[in-house]
């Protein structure tokens, strides 16, 4: 059973015991239902941040995530569509959801500087333990060729991300 | 002399080639790279002063070319930006949003 490195604080283990009871293997629509909750948690966090930062790094920051994600999601969309495939919820989605939900609310408490680097910080280690699981689970659990390729378009852009975030990051010191 | 430096040339350029033709020269005065899923193609161009780059984003994802500590162009999702070479763009570029992208630009006489 693959391991996820968890980055998430609180839900850390939940998500970790969740990844490793469920299915060896997540089918194609619960993979893209994984993928698109993942990269709707990410646009949520964006919104939060440009209703809180004034930082211009971190606001071109998020707002690249805001329509990078959107934009992934648009196509993850228009391929399910096309493959008549139905995203299906599932547990993995569910931990995830959790655990951000618990990240946004302790974030919503922050502010100024200390909200930037939380921010910051929680977007480094947040694309680092997606791409684990893009790279370990579901790239190579994806049985439909297209949507191994999306995947792996997703992967690269995130890779993209957390450098991204990494840069921002050792900015705000 | 001349002769020789031209063989030698040509078999640089040949050898570009069987390495996977990642070198492109410019035609018509502007070199094109293409900008496909998060990669520049070719990630390695030859061009001269004076010369235009142009950049063409088919990503939906909006990209730039930045010289670290020098110049930066916006290449938004879809579209297609341009540069014009000068005498020291011998350098070294990534996307500011995706820093895993890279391109080199070589200057050559
Ligand atoms: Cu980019």
């Amino acid at each position: 059973m693959k391991t996820l490195i968890c980055a998430l604080s609180a839900a850390c283990l939940a998500l970790a015991a969740t990844l490793a009871v469920a299915a060896d293997k997540p089918t194609d629509p619960q993979i893209a239902h994984i993928a698109y909750s993942a990269g709707v948690i990410d646009v949520e966090a964006a919104k939060l941040a440009l209703s809180k930062t004034k930082n211009p790094d971190v606001t071109a920051f998020a707002q690249s995530m805001q329509k990078d994600h959107e934009a992934v999601n648009d196509m993850a969309l228009a391929l399910v569509k096309k493959l008549g495939v139905t995203p299906e919820d599932n547990p993995t989605s569910r931990a995830l959801a959790k655990a951000s939900e618990e990240k946004r609310a302790e974030l919503g408490k922050l502010d100024g500087a200390a909200f930037d680097k939380a921010y910051i910080d929680n977007e480094v280690a947040y694309h680092r333990e997606v791409n684990g699981a893009l790279e370990t689970l579901l790239i190579p659990s994806a049985q439909n060729p297209e949507l191994k390729s999306l995947l792996e378009t997703g992967l690269k852009l995130f890779q993209g991300h957390e450098q991204h975030a990494e840069h921002v990051a050792a900015g705000l010191k | 002399m001349t002769a020789l430096l031209n063989r030698r040339q040509l078999l640089a350029a040949g050898a570009a080639v069987l390495a996977g033709g990642t070198l492109a020269r410019a035609h018509n005065g502007t070199v094109h790279v293409t900008i496909d899923k998060l990669a520049f193609q070719p990630a390695e161009i030859e061009v001269k002063a004076g010369e235009t780059i142009e950049w063409t984003n088919r990503d939906p994802f909006a990209h730039t070319a930045t010289v670290k500590g020098g110049w930066e162009v916006s290449i938004p999702p879809g579209k297609s930006a341009t540069h014009v070479v000068t005498a020291d763009d011998s350098v070294d570029y990534y996307c500011r949003f995706h820093p895993n992208m890279t391109g080199r630009i070589k200057v050559i006489a």
